[in-house]
Order: C-alpha cells, then structure tokens, then sequence
C-alpha cells in the first residue's frame, strides 16, 4: 500500500493531462501571450533592453505599403481560390459518385498531389511553369503557354492559384464524396419522378444535405489560403516585386530578416486577429444553414 | 430509353473524369521524365520522354543532399512525434472526459481555442522560448514543438472519440482491482484504435512535410529534415533542373509510397478527422 499516492485524485490529473498540458503551455500559450507583450516593444531579438512603446508598432503596421500590400494580396488569393478549389472539389466528388468504371483508381489520381508538403511542390511547379509550359507552347503554339508564367504579376497570381487547386481539391473531394453518398437516394429519385431537373435537384436537394460538409471545406480551403507560406516561398519567393507576398511571408520577412521582432510580433497579432474572426465568422454563417437530414 | 440515356450519362462522366485525371497526372510526367535526362535535353525539349533511364542525376542528387541522413531525420522526427501526441493526447482527453472538472473543462475549451492561432503568429516569441528552454538545434525540443502544437487538434478529435466508450467496462475492470492507469491502457487505448489511426495519420502529413517550423528550429546541417534539405539544394543549385528534378523526385517518393500503401486509411482518417473537425 506504500504506492497509495499513485493512484490519488490529484496524482492521476498530474500524470494524464500534465504532459501535454505543459508541452502545450510552453509551445503555443507562452508564445502567444509574449507575442501580445512584445507588440508593444521595440524588441529587436538581440539587446537585452527592450522598451515599451505604446501602439507604435501597430501604427507602423498600418502604414507599412508591403503589408498592406500582403494583406491584399492574400484576401484576393483567399477568395479566388477558396472559390475555384471548391468548385472544382466538388466536381470531382459528383463525377466520382456517378456509376462509372475506375473510380478507385481515379480517386487516388486526384487526391495524390495533397500528400506532397507545400515547399516541394512549389518547386516542381516552378519547373512545371518555366519550363514545362514553355515546352507546351512551342508545340502546340498556344498563346496561354507562352506566356511568362512566373515573370508577371497577374499570371504569377494564377500561377499560385492553379497549385493551391492542384493540390487541395483531391483533399476537399474526399469530403464531399463522404457528403454525397449519405444522400438519401429516394430524396433524389422522387424530386427526378417529380420533374425537378437535375440543377433542381443539386440546389434544393443535395445542396441543404451537404451544407456541414460545405462548411468544412470552407473552412479548410480558407485557412490554407489565408495562411500560404511554403508554396509561394519555393514558387515565386513573393516575387516579382512582392505582387505575391502573402502575410505569412511578410511577417516572416520582417522579424527574420529586418530584425525587428517587435513590429514583426505586431504585425503576427493583428494576422492572429483576422485569421481567428474570419474562420469564427465563417463556421457560424454555415452553421446557420445546416440541414438535418 | 431510359437505361440507354443513363448509361450515356455515366459514360461522358467517366470520360470527364478521365480527362480530369490525365490533366492532374501532367505535373508528375514533367517531373518524372525529366528527371532522367542530361540538362541539354531538358532545355531542348522539356516535353520529350527520356532517351534513356540514366541514374547519374540521382545518384548525384542522393550524395549532394545527403538524402539517407535526411531521410532518417525525417523519420525519426516524425515517428517519435506522433508517439507523444497519440499517447499524451490520448491520456489528456480521456482524463478530461472522464472528470469534468471545472478545471478541466477551461483546459479543453483552451486547447481547442487555441486551433485558430496560426503559426506564423506565435513563430517570432517561441524563437526566444526556443533559446530558453534548450529546444533549439535538437530533436527533443522539435519534438516538444509538434506535441505542443498538435495537442489542440489531437486532443479535440481524441475528446470526441472517448465521449462515445461506455464507462461500465471500465468500473468492471477498477473493481477487479486494475490501476487508473492499468485501465487506460489496456481497456481505453485499445479501444481508441479507429481514432488512433485517424490522427496517426493526420499528423504523419503534417509533420513529415512541415517546413517552416524545423526551418526556425534547426540550424545545424546534419539534423535537416527532407524539405530541409530540399530548401538548401535549390539554394545552391538554382536553376540546374537536371539535379533539382531527382532530387525533387526522390523527396516527394516517400510520402507517395505511404500514400498509396495506407490510402484506404488516409481517405478514412481525413473524413474522419474533417467531419468531427
């Protein structure tokens, strides 16, 4: 009975739930509370004095055109491709609950390009942009193919945008195809009997029945755009002129290579801000339409 | 009629789909095919088929940037990463969904509060964390990282999944004199199993592929990580696709092969772990 203490209230709270409440303290609570005191500070990551300097940094912020550049830049590339990557998604998943042959196999084709990490797949896309369309274009002439992909600032926009598909729709289609298939089919049927047309039946019927699964793909597509780092780091480095600096890559750039870790932190609270209203927002609005089926 | 029209129908989607597919699969001819030739041919044409299956760009590719050292960082940090997410995240959920304690109901709402904080907005402080508690430049301390990090989601998911396990089994086996601890692990976690491989697998993605927090954390060569290592060959290399493309091949090969093997799995986990997320 020497080993009593082990098994006591107070002890067994201290071994299930201490390891990861402590990792979890020192890794994300510690950091964030820090990063909300040093936004106040002229912190530079290297004196040890660090002085307090009211709202300074995030009036710098606001001024600062590369910023608000980012931010632009980045709400722009969200909505474009929040949109596309769904509809696209979507797509595949309605194709692949359709009676066909290979549907396995075809599932796979297009979920494999998420499984490739954001930096490499950058990279391939950076051949597949210089040197791969340029290779389409001299032989079939087209004029799409020509063009320099990574050089201007509207296609380099596109460029970001055909990758961020590439690689989330295969993600969001397994979603939708889960969706799908729970769809009663005698829903379906008896709308078809009723004469609803096809687009009838998407919009009344499918639609009300898959808005959870709307919902997440929303909100996953969302939080992958809103904080793009590793693709447009190893596609276009936020170049040309920093058309394509995403906010990630603008806070990164200003606390590691400008070394000013206190606007840098400023900057990392009001990104924290924005991120965190937005995807609140957004899961209420889709929450709101849900269907029980 | 009828059946003819619906076998037109379901016939124009398969090809739809088909074309679909070989439009997805074109990136992955680029690289493959390129990855075999000399650069002159790649310049000359980047669309042509290889002559032949020459080795020499991954050979040299493989020693310039040390891709078994690479890769059994890689592994290492992620394999022992998950070990103590599944295992702290686990025993935290079950704890805080068998007493519900005020206490532990704030420590949940916490956690999962903490799922809208992205990363590049606590980076810049846990630099200085980082150089206080050691956890720069070693495994451990990036070890630390993901467990802090990915405790919120893991717990989460692992929250919901215990909710759903009667306590009787549990009372029954307390009363035949098994430990607390005796009774999670040898009635509990083996029945968290389903969700176990849902967040196994979720993670294994996550951190096998991360970038930027083993970019801000190791600085030393010899603990690079794949897209590490990666990064560093682009640095010095740039623009000599011929070397670049097999070593692009051989670091995006691991995760394909995973893929492949487990994707029954993985398509599972993601729905899975997406609907209840």
């Amino acid at each position: 009975m020497t080993r009593k203490w082990i098994n006591a209230g107070w002890m067994q709270q201290i071994i299930f739930t201490g390891p990861a409440t402590v990792a979890f303290a020192i890794i994300v609570l510690l950091p964030f509370v820090m990063g909300m005191y040093y936004s106040f500070t002229d912190w530079n990551g290297v004196a040890d004095t660090v002085s307090f300097v009211g709202f300074d940094n995030f009036k710098s912020a606001a001024q600062d055109e590369g910023f608000r550049q980012s931010f632009l830049f980045t709400a722009k590339l969200t909505a474009v491709a929040v949109v596309l990557t769904n509809v696209l998604a979507f797509l595949l998943a309605l194709l692949l609950t359709q009676p066909i042959r290979m549907r396995g196999a075809l599932r796979t084709i297009f979920f494999l390009p998420n499984v490739i990490g954001g930096l490499l797949l950058g990279f391939i896309w950076q051949f597949i942009f210089v040197k791969g369309f340029a290779a389409i274009g001299k032989a079939t002439d087209w004029h799409l193919f020509k063009l320099p992909w990574l050089g201007d600032e509207q296609t380099s926009f596109w460029a970001i945008v055909i990758v961020t598909m590439w690689s989330g729709a295969g993600y969001l289609m397994v979603i939708y195809i889960a969706a799908l298939i729970n769809v009663p089919k005698e829903l379906n049927e008896a709308a078809a009997i009723d004469g609803a047309t096809a687009v009838q039946r998407l919009r009344h019927i499918i639609f009300p029945l898959i808005m959870p699964a709307v919902t997440i793909c929303l909100f996953l597509a969302l939080s992958w755009s809103f904080k793009a780092f590793d693709v447009i780091l190893s596609l276009t480095k936020g170049g040309p002129f920093n058309s394509t600096q995403s906010v990630a890559l603008n806070i990164y750039a200003e606390a590691f290579q400008n070394n000013r870790y206190g606007l840098g932190t400023a900057k990392a609270f009001i990104f924290f801000l924005i991120v965190a209203a937005i995807t609140t927002i957004q899961v209420r609005l889709t929450k709101k339409r849900e269907v029980e089926a | 009629m009828k059946t003819r029209s619906i076998r037109l129908r379901s016939l124009s989607a398969e090809a739809a789909a088909v074309l679909l597919a070989l439009l997805f699969l074109v990136p992955f001819y680029f690289l493959l095919a390129n990855s075999f030739k000399p650069y002159a041919d790649i310049l000359l044409d980047a669309s042509s088929l290889p002559k032949a299956l020459r080795w020499h760009n991954y050979t040299k590719a493989f020693d310039v940037m040390n891709f078994l050292h690479a890769f059994r960082n890689s592994l290492l940090i992620t394999v022992t990463s998950i070990a103590g997410l599944t295992l702290f995240g686990s025993m935290a959920a079950y704890r805080m969904v068998r007493k519900p304690s005020m206490y532990n109901n704030l420590l949940f709402t916490l956690f999962v509060a903490a799922m809208v904080i992205p990363f590049q907005s606590i980076m810049i402080p846990l630099m200085k964390v980082g150089s206080w508690f050691h956890l720069v430049n070693n495994m451990p301390g990036l070890w630390l990282c993901y467990i802090g990090f990915g405790s919120s989601l893991t717990i989460f998911l692992y929250h919901g999944f215990v909710k759903s396990i009667p306590a009787e089994v549990e009372e029954a086996a307390v009363v035949d004199g098994c430990s607390p601890y005796g009774v999670f692990w040898r009635i509990v976690f083996p029945l968290l199993k389903p969700m176990t491989m849902t967040i196994v697998i979720l993670n294994s993605l996550w951190i096998w592929n991360d970038f930027l927090l083993p970019q801000l954390m190791l600085g030393r060569p010899g603990l690079r990580t794949i897209p590490l290592s990666t990064f560093s060959f682009f640095g010095q290399y740039t623009k000599q696709w011929d070397l670049a493309l097999a070593a692009l091949v051989m670091g995006v090969l691991p995760i394909v092969v995973f893929f492949l093997f487990l994707q029954k799995h993985i398509i599972e986990g993601i729905t899975a772990g997406s609907v209840k997320g």
